[in-house]
């Protein structure tokens, strides 16, 4: 029975790491209204790249989890920042500009909710797996 | 029949074979978001022949091995209908189709194991 066994820990895995992307959602619309002083302090956009995890040495041996998947890094959106002519503002630089986010709110209203639907389809495989295994141990009553 | 070496049959097989297709599509369930992750599936009818070969046994030192038939682990890349940009082959909608078949394919085994089960069992009480 080691491979239903094994079906827990890949999902898991995987609900893992769609809760890091939703984290990092949550993340980015927080702060999409987040101004700053200049280019290099405004806030970019996250974003988590995931991986698979290959071979045994890339997963802890108690927990059979090889076939799964984690956040390998997670990096800028590359999109460029706004910037906003506004001399009142307490960060403005000394041009007189303040610097938006490059969030887009839309963008991560979608990936919200393709991550939620992610995570759903992960805990349905767990579901099926677990009744599978219910079964399985009722077997001998037969 | 032969009750107790084989009491089974092909059945004890079929149902390792079924989990770990279970196995594998749960992978690429997981690996749904991931960049160039290749979907896999089993080709069942390959491993289940797997199963019931026999090898040559090299016993004599001039012995050739045999060559043409190297241990076939019925992993296939899965072809997919569309392609993605990331280069992931993953399609979610095929992968719980063939999730929710794998499942009931499973059951399907469960249940042949359960009537072989009952009929033993009714035979040894010999009503």
């Amino acid at each position: 029975m080691r491979s239903l066994d094994s079906v827990f820990g890949i999902a898991g895995t995987a609900l893992n790491a769609q809760t890091i992307r939703l984290n990092t959602t949550a993340s980015n619309l927080a702060n999409a209204t987040t101004m700053a002083g200049s280019d290099a302090d405004a806030f970019r956009a996250k974003r988590p790249v995931f991986k698979a995890l290959v071979s045994e040495e890339m997963t802890n041996r108690a927990f059979p989890n090889q076939g799964g998947v984690k956040v390998d890094q997670i990096v800028d959106d590359p999109t460029p920042i706004r910037s906003l002519y506004d001399p009142s503002h307490p960060m403005a630089d000394k041009n007189g500009f303040v610097y938006l986010s490059n969030v887009n709110e839309m963008q991560e209203m979608v990936e919200m909710m393709a991550a939620s639907r992610s995570y759903q389809n992960n805990v349905e495989v767990i579901n099926t797996a677990r009744q599978l295994m219910m079964r399985t141990i009722d077997i001998t009553k037969a | 029949m032969n009750l107790f070496s084989n009491a089974f049959g092909i059945h004890e097989k079929a149902l390792q074979v079924r989990s770990q297709r279970m196995e594998v599509l749960a992978r690429n369930i997981a690996n749904a978001d991931t960049p160039n992750y290749k979907a896999q599936d089993v080709d069942f009818k390959a491993m289940l022949k797997e199963v019931n070969k026999e090898y040559l046994n090299a016993t004599h030192d001039k012995h050739y091995a045999a060559l043409a038939d190297a241990p076939d682990n019925g992993m296939r890349f899965r072809v997919p209908f569309n392609s993605s940009f990331d280069g992931n082959t993953v399609e979610i909608n095929v992968e719980q189709a063939q999730y929710g078949k794998a499942a009931s394919d499973y059951q399907a085994t469960l249940q042949f194991l359960e009537n072989r089960i009952g009929s033993i069992r009714k035979a040894l009480k010999g009503e």
